[in-house]
């Protein structure tokens, strides 16, 4: 009898947790890469990307619980089914989409190399020849330094955007290399007033996009529809403009 | 698992296993001519060696590696006084700032395990040399010191192999060393015999070092057996 109670509770349980799941989308961002998704001083999640999960969930009327997990792990918690989605300004690439799916773009990205002002820096192969560049570990800024500089030059990664600055300011690092708008965003501030762009903006057609698990076909489509949505009523614009004076979709 | 990623990134695992490999032979080199003189500071009975001896031991063991690495790194990276001084062509290179940190903490241990090595010298041989009126130098450089690495030497050969797992940390301060490696590996292929790659090749680290290790504690302490 006593057993029986138990499998009924346990089942319970189950079912319980079963339709809280289904009824919920929990999405999963980094918390470290402001503008995009970082946390005020009261600890909560702020940031382009919340603000953006958080007109998706209403646009779709979905329960979102959004939650912080470390880059490193960020997709293998996805796969793992702690969460259902990540919104944390994630480059589609051709790597990535060997294990996650991704939706259509929500914004675009472009890589620029940040230096002390004056430094006189050349953004080629042969400019930065020997020269000490550093960069987030496993970011396309990363990848792109290791694929196009780690046999001509002293190539280093940091786990986080901000020890990779400030090396930078202690000067060990001749340059770093950023997505084009957290760079934007760190000059801005104006205690990086020493430190500038160095060369052009770096194209590698680079899409950000939000991964969800493959066969979460009905997701992708929400999430599809909303974007659109939020692009056509004009409140994608609204986010975009409390953030930078340019549209960067 | 995908041994194509093996053929792939090997390079790259070959070239974090030597800096790992390099890291851990000299800081544990330079940490045990570091410990020799503190723990002989340790054992004395004058306060003024001990207590200086005691505090750092007590320092670098209470507090975690992470930690010292941070601060050597990070830390002094933020005062000018640091960055236009001499040290900083050394202090601004991430390997020389990892193999200070781990030399320093396994100073730290080793000095420990060597007190632990003087204290269970016979006393016998001690008094046996006082008998033949050699100084206490002279005491410490021929019967102290060789008789207490004897005694010490096993637990000093797994104080090398915490080395080897704890120096993964050194990954965090921009080292690519073996960890550095394969978490930047991984982030790029999301694969994760990625990590089992690397355990195997610390775990055939361990195993090298653990045959030298026992290669040498039998030839130092043959000596015990030989009758």
């Amino acid at each position: 009898m006593k057993l029986k109670l138990f499998m009924a509770v346990l089942l319970g349980c189950f079912l319980l947790l079963g339709t809280a799941h289904a009824q919920k989308i929990r999405i999963a961002t980094e918390g470290a890469y402001p503008p995009f998704n970082m946390k005020n001083t009261k600890g909560e999640l702020v940031g382009f990307d919340v603000d953006i999960a958080r007109a998706l969930c209403d646009q779709m009327k979905a329960d979102c619980e959004i939650v912080a997990q470390d880059w490193d792990g960020i997709i293998p918690g996805l796969l793992a089914k702690k969460y259902d989605a990540i919104i944390a300004s994630m480059s589609i690439t051709a790597e990535r989409m060997k294990k996650v799916d991704f939706t259509d773009r929500y914004y675009s990205n472009y890589l620029r190399f940040i230096a002390k002002k004056g430094s006189g820096l050349e953004v080629t192969k042969s400019g930065l020849k020997g020269k000490k560049l550093g960069a987030q570990r496993a970011t396309i800024s990363a990848q792109h330094l290791e694929d196009n500089f780690r046999k001509t030059a002293n190539v280093k990664v940091y786990d986080t955007q901000e020890a990779a600055f400030l090396d930078l300011k202690a000067g060990r690092l001749d340059a770093v290399l950023a997505d084009a708008y957290p760079g934007y965003d760190w000059l801005k501030k104006p205690e990086n007033g020493g430190y500038d762009h160095v060369g052009d903006t770096i194209d590698i057609n680079d899409k950000i996009g939000i991964a969800i698990r493959k066969g979460d076909k009905a997701l992708k489509a929400d999430f599809n529809k909303a974007l659109k949505a939020l692009r056509d009523n004009g409140t994608y614009g609204r986010i975009n403009a409390n953030y930078f004076p340019f549209s960067i979709y | 698992m995908d041994f194509e990623l093996l053929t792939q990134y090997g390079d790259r695992f070959w070239d974090g296993t030597l800096i790992s490999l390099k890291l851990v032979l000299m800081s544990s080199i330079l940490g045990l001519l570091i410990a020799l003189p503190m723990a002989l500071a340790r054992s004395s009975h004058h306060r003024r060696y001990w207590i200086p001896a005691y505090s750092y031991i007590y320092f670098f063991r209470g507090t975690p590696l992470l930690i010292q690495l941070f601060i050597i790194y990070y830390g002094l990276g933020q005062f000018e006084a640091i960055t236009n001084s001499f040290l900083w062509p050394v202090l601004s290179d991430a390997e020389w700032c990892g193999l200070i940190g781990m030399t320093l903490n396994t100073a730290a241990y080793t000095a420990e395990i060597l007190r632990g090595g003087i204290r269970a010298v016979p006393r016998g041989e001690i008094e046996a040399a006082k008998a033949y009126g050699m100084s206490w130098w002279l005491l410490q450089r021929r019967i102290v010191l060789p008789r207490a690495l004897r005694i010490a030497w096993p637990a000093y050969g797994n104080e090398v192999i915490l080395l080897l797992k704890g120096s993964a940390l050194v990954s965090t301060i921009a080292v690519w060393d073996l960890m550095g490696e394969t978490r930047s590996i991984f982030s790029r292929t999301y694969a994760l015999e990625i990590f089992v790659y690397a355990a195997i090749i610390y775990f055939l680290l361990t195993f090298l070092l653990t045959r030298v290790f026992n290669q040498i504690e039998k030839r130092i302490n043959r000596y015990l057996v030989s009758y």
